[in-house]
């Protein structure tokens, strides 16, 4: 199931499949490692919500939501209700 | 070979991996380390002596790719290309090696020789990992060290790999495999090569990715790029390149480094099953939904309250409240052994020692004996120098005066605060070591966000706390113009530690005007954060762009604060306090000496304060001033020429520019100290606030000159100056009219904070409608 990255619920773990955006911002997630193919698990959401803490290549990554929903990822399991 | 003249390394690596602690490592310095990515702003010099021949180091600012995001990354990468240092030593974070070696690849495209440095090696072991450095360099074709920057493990073996490495040359080599990706990049490396551009194959792959510096330099090439791309589709990524290169050079990290490192136990299957580590037990707490922002507060509180209450725990206020006493008249300890002990006070015999209300903090009773032995030495030398001047005659000469009343004066009263200070620096040194500083930005982001600034802006204000000329240099780290100018103009908001003494001296008074110290300090501290909320929403609402800029940021692992880091900080700070006091404070209480002993009329000899230079100076800002606390028992009280104390506080406020100490040494100068200050509470809080927001020292001024070109720069110095003006007349007339008229003044306070509260949501609202037409 596609979803977007900020849809994602507190423990779930997904596959990217698509990083949209543009320019420098897009340049900055591909470097960070948000690229088409690796595995994300949403750590958490802060105390009011947002931004997101995800894990991705074996390190912390923190965003905002406005900045996860340009990433698709395609959920393989987990997530707690 | 011949050996070159002079070595070059540079130490080059992403943010948080350690250069900085490997840099002072190297160097023997002292550089500013924390943990969190982006503390190194600018390129650092130093010399490694112990091989047979000096090495010269460079730290640059961190950075994840070679594609640079901000202007401090800019510098790296300028750096690296157009510097040519003889080796680039790449360290790398070894507890997390995916990330960190993508820079690596990036790095090896460049002709140049590099090292790589496996930093925190030490942790990999502890964690019962296992690194194949041997199997990485084989692949990486580049001698890989594995060290502790910290520990200074195996320092020696990376500068004689880099020494042996700065003498040979290297040539560029890519990693990335994908057909079409070398197809185009040797298209292009062949046409660079014909213009005689150095570095072909680097450049090459940036301008396939369409690097915005790289696109700038050679328009020519463009249409070549771009006729290929087109011509050329990929399944997967179409013409996606960007994404193609990135991939490629992850996919080939994946590849071989899941070889180099053998984990200690299986690779966790399931998240859910997945370990819980010491570092997630502690940010579980620290950063729950609920519990974060009180833990926060909570923690803030806890080290005010440490350091400058004038009663722990609240026991004497306790008592007094069951024993149905004034805490003021309360006889909390009446042996004067302890008294003794806990006030420090040694002069007054041990029979009339009055008893105390309240146990004071750790940071006042350690305040009370250094106070003690400074003020001591001093006496010490006043009555050398006075008792040699009195034998010759010169009791009442000027020089006794200069270096009695003025210099020493001036020098004791910024001196006896160390303590405090040194106290309040251990524990944000422990803060920011143990990671905890870039969790509170994750926290706050979205509360600041509602405000228009991002929770990055917050690393550089929380600099601030230390000092404002390191914070406003940060700035650089956001890409935002708009959002860097709104930072450095809130700047203030952030008590640097030169204002401490002013608040350790408030504190100290607040015996005599009503208030726990502790509490205060606590309070002002907290009053800047919100404060700085509020203005931000206050710049936001008239300003047209409501664009926040995106907070991409790497959170960085707790680890227990290392002695030898926070260490290192305090001795940074003591030993800047101390250069800073003999310097330009002495220099200044030696021109406020002299302004406040003579008239214009120097002919007149020494003339009494209140007829003096600096008493006509003051009393030109005490009429700017006059609006904000005129009343009895405010800080601005009492104009005119015939005295009063007003201008006293007024022009202490001003030499505040010089440096912010100076606030305190003109301040005792003038005679004002404990026991002689006698304000009200609003008193007490404008003058604070205004302390607090104003213009900040020359030296930060200069920082911000350096940051913001003409207009912006002008707009900042006015901002600041009506910012605390501001501040401190609202906070003197609500305080003033919730205290003596409630029906005004408590009315008042809500129409206040309902306008704050009705901007945020207009703020807000503008904003949402911004990002999504951005995002889109």
């Amino acid at each position: 199931m596609l979803k977007k990255l900020d849809e994602l619920v507190k423990g779930e773990t997904g596959l990217i499949k698509k990083v949209e955006g543009e320019g420098k911002f897009r340049r900055r997630l591909l470097d960070m490692g948000v690229t088409p193919g690796a595995t994300v698990y949403l750590r958490k959401k802060a105390p009011l919500g947002d931004p997101i803490e995800v894990t991705i290549r074996g390190y912390e990554l923190s965003l905002r939501k406005v900045e996860a929903s340009l990433i698709y990822v395609e959920v393989s399991n987990g997530g707690e209700k | 070979m011949a050996e070159k003249e002079k070595i070059t390394v540079a130490l080059a690596g992403n943010p948080n991996s350690g250069k900085t602690t490997l840099f002072n490592s190297l160097t023997g310095s002292t550089a500013h380390v924390g943990n969190w990515p982006g503390v190194t702003v600018d390129k650092r010099e130093g010399t490694y002596k112990k091989l047979g021949r000096p090495i010269h180091i460079i730290d640059l600012p961190g950075i994840y790719s070679l594609s640079p995001y901000t202007p401090e990354e800019v510098v790296s990468r300028n750096y690296i290309l157009d510097e040519k240092p003889d080796c680039v030593i790449n360290v790398i974070d070894a507890t997390n090696l995916e990330r960190n070696l993508y820079l690596t690849t990036q790095l090896l495209e460049i002709d140049v020789p590099v090292v790589v440095a496996l930093n925190m090696s030490d942790i990999v072991k502890r964690n019962g990992d296992k690194l194949d450095s041997k199997f990485l360099s084989d692949k990486l074709g580049v001698p890989v060290v594995e060290i502790s920057a910290l520990k200074e493990e195996n320092l020696d073996l990376l500068m004689a790999e880099a020494f042996k490495a700065s003498q040979t040359s290297r040539v560029g080599k890519t990693v990335v495999e994908n057909k079409e990706v070398v197809h185009l990049v040797n298209d292009i490396k062949i046409a660079f090569k014909g213009k005689g551009v150095e570095n072909p194959l680097f450049h090459a792959i940036k301008l396939a990715e369409l690097d915005e510096l790289e696109v700038a330099m050679h328009p020519d090439l463009i249409e070549m790029v771009k006729e290929f791309k087109e011509s050329h589709q990929d399944e997967v990524f179409g013409d996606d390149f960007e994404a193609l290169v990135a991939d490629a050079r992850y996919s080939y990290i994946s590849k071989h480094y899941s070889i180099a490192l053998t984990k200690a136990k299986q690779e966790k299957e399931n998240s859910k099953e997945e370990k819980l580590t010491r570092s997630d037990k502690i940010d579980k707490v620290l950063t729950h939904k609920i519990w974060a922002l009180p833990i926060f507060v909570l923690i803030m509180f806890i080290i005010f309250h440490v350091t400058f209450s004038e009663d722990i725990l609240f026991i004497g206020r306790i008592t007094a409240a069951i024993q149905g006493v004034k805490f003021d008249e309360l006889e909390l300890i009446k042996d004067p052994g302890w008294i003794r002990f806990l006030t420090a006070d040694y002069l007054t015999p041990i029979e009339d020692l009055a008893p105390i209300n309240g146990v004071p903090s750790i940071g006042v009773i350690l305040q009370n004996h250094f106070g003690f032995c400074t003020g001591n030495l001093i006496e010490a030398v006043r009555g050398t120098f006075g008792g040699g001047f009195i034998g010759l005659g010169m009791e009442s000469h000027w020089f006794t005066s200069l270096i009695c009343d003025g210099i020493l004066t001036g020098l004791d009263a910024v001196m006896s605060f160390i303590p405090q200070i040194m106290i309040l620096f251990l524990f944000i040194a422990i803060l920011e070591d143990s990671g905890y500083m870039a969790r509170i930005a994750f926290i706050l982001d979205r509360a600041f966000r509602k405000f228009g600034l991002s929770g990055k802006a917050f690393i550089p204000m929380l600099t601030g706390f230390g000092c404002s000329v390191p914070a406003i240099m940060a700035t650089r780290t956001l890409e935002d113009s708009k959002e860097k100018n709104r930072t450095i103009r809130l700047m203030t908001c952030f008590s640097c530690g030169a204002k401490a003494p002013i608040w350790a001296l408030l504190a100290a008074v607040g015996v005599y005007c009503g208030y726990d110290g502790g509490i205060f300090v606590f309070s002002i501290y907290l009053i800047g954060i919100a404060s700085a909320v509020i203005f931000a929403l206050f710049m936001k609402l008239f300003s047209k762009d409501q664009y926040v800029s995106p907070f991409i940021m790497e959170l960085p692992a707790y680890h227990l604060p290392q002695a030898k880091n926070v260490g290192a900080h305090l001795w940074e700070k003591l030993k800047h306090y101390i250069i800073k006091a003999g310097t330009i404070i002495a220099a200044s209480t030696v021109v406020i000496w002299f302004l406040k002993s003579f008239n214009w009329n120097l002919s007149l000899g020494m003339v009494d304060i209140t007829q003096s230079m600096l008493a006509d100076i003051g009393r030109v800002f005490a009429y700017i001033f006059y609006p904000i606390a005129p009343l009895e028992g405010g800080w601005a009280h009492t104009i005119g020429w015939s005295g009063g104390e007003g201008w006293m506080y007024s022009i202490s406020t001003v030499t505040g520019l010089i440096a912010k100490e100076d606030v305190v040494a003109t301040m005792a100068e003038l005679g004002l100290e404990e026991g002689t200050i006698f304000l009200t509470v609003e008193g007490v809080y404008s003058f604070a606030l205004y302390n607090l927001f104003t213009i900040p020292c020359f030296a930060a001024i200069g920082a911000a000159h350096g940051e913001q070109k003409g207009k912006e720069f002008w707009l900042t110095l006015l901002w600041w100056f009506l910012m605390s003006y501001g501040a401190a007349f609202i906070t003197y007339w609500l305080m003033h009219f919730c205290r003596t008229l409630p029906g005004l003044g408590y009315p008042l306070l809500v129409v206040l904070i309902g306008g704050v509260v009705a901007s945020g949501f207009i703020v807000s609202h503008r904003q949402k409608k911004a990002n999504m037409e951005h995002a889109y």
